[in-house]
């Protein structure tokens, strides 16, 4: 059987690599994806730790952040065909107002 | 090793790899496709620990709707290649060692954890989807009634953002 720090280790790097996809993409709905890979990391520590100690709430937990995750893809992704309406382009470097 | 451990292996390696290729890519069509693969080995990872519900809610959810929103999105504004521009220095010089040392912290954090969550092995015995049922529908009711306001909400923010121009 499958030791659970593997587990949590796995979802540790997976969310270095989503940090770091966050840091360096410069196309604004890669950033966006990179955003949805942290999540899913954190949902795999969720579904992990539920079932440790056999208690479903992580996995209620996972079912909610699921559906925050589709709402915020829906607000994110008119966002970002806004923001690409205006600007012309999908490159973050575009979208600076708020750059000091 | 036995069949499970060899098993998670796979699935963490496609993982893995699955998270790099979205960095590497340049094309957001191809991380879009990375990022299904890494969904499509979370919900095997899921199905491992017995979770067999949020497996198939993973799968429907996050690997149908969710990515076929952003791959129409990516279609609709015709995305083309990234282009690369100088990252900030202090993204640059900073970045990749600071993501580094906050995943070995994470890890590090959970190596010296708690006896009870190092021993404590995933048995892989599934998670009755009735009592899963049972708690969102009686201990999570009104968070759960409230998450269809949500959506509600998300469905108009969504409408008013990118519809037809209202001529002011």
């Amino acid at each position: 059987m499958v030791p659970t720090h593997y587990y949590v280790i796995l979802s540790a790097v997976l969310f270095g690599l989503g940090v770091i996809a966050f840091i360096f993409k410069r196309n604004i709905i890669t950033i966006f994806m990179s955003i949805e890979l942290m999540l899913n990391a954190v949902n795999l520590a969720f579904v992990a730790f539920s079932q440790v100690w056999h208690r479903l709430d992580g996995q209620v937990f996972v079912l909610f952040v699921i559906v925050v995750a589709a709402a915020e893809a829906a607000v994110g992704l008119g966002i970002i065909i806004l923001t690409a309406r205006n600007r012309r382009s999908l490159n973050i470097e575009r979208v600076d107002l708020l750059k000091l | 090793m036995s069949a499970p451990v060899i098993i998670f292996f796979v699935l963490a390696a496609m993982c893995v790899i699955g998270a790099i290729s979205l960095i590497l890519q340049r094309h957001p069509i191809h991380s879009a496709l990375s990022l299904i693969v890494v969904m499509v080995a979370l919900a095997g990872l899921y199905l491992l620990m017995g979770a067999e519900f949020v497996a198939a809610v993973q799968i429907i959810v996050y690997g149908g709707a969710i990515m076929v929103l952003f791959v129409f999105v990516i279609m609709l504004l015709n995305a083309g290649l990234e282009q690369r521009t100088n990252v900030s220095k202090l993204a640059g010089f900073a970045g990749i060692p600071l993501a580094v040392a906050l995943t070995g912290l994470l890890a590090a954090a959970v190596a010296r954890s708690e006896d009870a969550v190092q021993a404590a092995t995933q048995t892989g015995a599934t998670a009755p989807t009735k009592a899963l049922a049972n708690l969102l529908f009686q201990d999570f009711v009104y968070p759960f009634e409230l998450t269809s306001f949500l959506i509600l909400v998300a469905i108009l923010g969504a409408i008013v953002l990118a519809g037809p121009r209202s001529e002011t």
